[in-house]
């Protein structure tokens, strides 16, 4: 593991006391036909047929520059959420996230539309991430290159629907990791597309961490989250369970996952 | 790890974002620096509401020509029925009636289309709100512009039939432009304000279509307001067409037909006119900006 700059450690993101609350419409329990939601209303009540669920539990953790932070844990235990978090993307409850700069989550999955060529979703997805016009032409051929779509014919000036779910996500991939950030979070973006693209975009995920400040990793592969991070936050059930370097913390995960 | 010690052991998260410099995340940027940032993406805005604008027809064989035809068949529909059927066209002759039923149904679905599609701006949206940077009203001014694109190749088929029925080109056309960037005003103002009510109540969506309906049948889509409400009270055809919807209908079809004239219209109806927009602009926009933190809470 490299060694970190102790004596100059800057923060790059403080997370104090973070409540994160979704508020869900019509997940009632009961039934759901119109004549139980319609009692549901006239029920007296603050909060009608809403459901609350309670997603991060009061984490803290401060991150510092140059790290790479690991975010482990079970399905639904709120790392994503967290990271939406850090990102400004989901309002807090409670609680307060200080962040240096603007992070941003590396997907653009959203702003792109299926209808459209792969050119224009190109265009598309770049102004979506605040690039401009100038930026993009000039990575266009890079990016188009990277995702490898023109190997196999012109296949960037079809409709997206037209592709293959490994060639859109090959595309959406090289679209949002054609930027530079400051605090760069990853939503499980290493598993797209065959080997030959997961060792490319391995590859474009360190390039990004040198040029990034900070970068925060979602995965499921310990193997990839041992390569790449250096620091480990572990949720379980909102809650932070345990934060460290990779090394101790994931042993511990291995023990309690029963690996 | 082991900690070192370090000159910010001790300090509470708040002292320590604060020696840094670091700021609260997703927190509401000041009304000036909002605009700011809203110019900054105005290409996003532009290429997003083209883009929806192609999604739109892509799968069909005609393409982008139902830009075109769909307008045009709406039309005939409501000619079918009210300058057929129910001869709503009552007082006035069918060289003007056509034209002005045309117009009228072309401005309204301007203005309607913009508030249904802004009411699910945000909503609709949640995807693309929860994995992006970048000012919320973004979505709702794309979506009321791509309505603008829609109305401009409709304008094609208005210019034929206002033609066709007589009315020909004349300086006096100059001043749809005037009236549509006020009506686009109004549109952006109002897409702004349901996007935030739909964002915060999505039944709001499902509510709006009758709202709409209303609205139009209020707004003299199909009849002439003083000549249908001549034995109701006089205040009542005033507030009809004083309403926006109104108001930008009959200015567009004051400049385009002939036998159209200036007696159709209210007093002052320019100004209402200007006061509409600018009111729904400044108003919508301080309006949807005031929770632009908030968007995207599931």
């Amino acid at each position: 593991m490299a060694e970190q700059q102790q004596d100059q450690r800057v923060p790059t993101v403080i997370a104090d006391e973070l409540h994160i609350v979704y508020r869900v419409n019509g997940a009632k329990t009961g039934k759901g036909s119109a004549t139980a939601a319609l009692s549901r209303i006239l029920k007296r009540g603050e909060e009608r047929g809403v459901r609350k669920v309670h997603a991060v539990r009061g984490v803290s953790f401060t991150a510092y520059r140059g790290e790479a932070i690991g975010l482990i844990g079970s399905n639904g235990s709120g790392k994503s959420t967290l990271l939406r978090a850090i990102a400004g993307l989901l309002p807090a409850e409670r609680g307060k996230v200080y962040t240096d700069g603007q992070p941003s989550l590396l997907g653009v999955n959203a702003a792109l539309m299926n209808d459209l060529t792969g050119e224009r979703n190109v265009i598309l997805g770049g102004l979506a991430m605040g690039m401009s016009r100038e930026q993009i032409k000039e990575r266009y051929q890079e990016i188009v290159d990277f995702s490898g779509i023109n190997e196999k014919g012109d296949f960037i000036t079809l409709p997206m629907r037209t592709y293959s779910s490994g060639m859109a996500a090959r595309l959406r991939f090289s679209i949002a990791a054609a930027k530079d950030h400051d605090v760069l979070m990853i939503d499980e973006a290493l598993a797209t597309g065959d080997r030959k693209f997961q060792t490319r975009s391995e590859e474009r995920i360190r390039e990004l961490k040198k040029k990034a400040g900070t970068i925060f990793l979602v995965s499921h592969n310990n193997k990839s989250i041992r390569d790449t991070c250096n620091r480990v936050l572990w949720l379980e059930r909102g809650e932070l369970r345990m934060d460290g370097p990779t090394d101790e913390v994931l042993k511990e995960y291995e023990k309690f996952t029963g690996k | 790890m082991t900690k070192p010690v370090s000159p910010d052991e001790g300090l509470t998260p708040a002292r320590l974002a604060a020696k840094y410099g670091l700021s609260v995340s997703g927190a509401r940027p000041s009304l000036v620096e909002y605009v700011r940032q809203l110019w900054g993406r105005r290409h996003f805005i532009l290429a997003f509401s083209q883009a929806k604008l192609t999604a739109q027809y892509s799968q069909a064989k005609l393409g982008q020509l139902w830009q075109v035809a769909t307008p045009l068949l709406n039309a005939f529909v409501y000619f079918a029925i009210f300058g057929l059927i129910l001869n709503a066209g009552r007082g006035m002759s069918k060289d003007v009636y056509i034209p002005f039923l045309v117009t009228g149904v072309f401005v309204f679905t301007f203005t309607q289309s913009s508030a249904m599609a802004g009411v699910r701006a945000i909503s609709g949206n949640l995807g693309l709100v929860r994995a992006l940077h970048f000012p919320r009203a973004s979505l709702p001014v794309s979506f009321a512009l791509q309505q603008l694109q829609q109305l401009l190749a409709s304008m094609i088929v208005l210019f034929a039939v206002v033609i066709g029925f007589g009315s020909y080109p004349s300086l006096s056309w100059l001043l749809v432009v005037p009236a549509l960037v006020l009506q686009f005003l109004f549109n952006v103002g109002l897409a702004l304000i349901v996007a935030r009510m739909g964002a915060k109540t999505p039944d709001l969506a499902q509510l709006m279509p009758f709202i709409m309906r209303t609205w139009m049948y209020a707004s003299g889509v199909m009849f002439s307001i003083p000549i249908m409400l001549e034995d109701k009270p006089a205040w009542l055809a005033d507030v009809l067409q004083w309403n926006p919807a109104a108001v930008y209908m009959d200015l567009i079809r004051f400049a385009l037909i002939d036998g159209y004239g200036s007696e159709n219209l209210p007093p002052h109806v320019w100004a209402v006119a200007f006061g509409w927009a600018v009111v729904l602009a400044v108003g919508g926009f301080v309006y949807f900006w005031k929770a632009e933190e908030r968007y995207g809470r599931g």
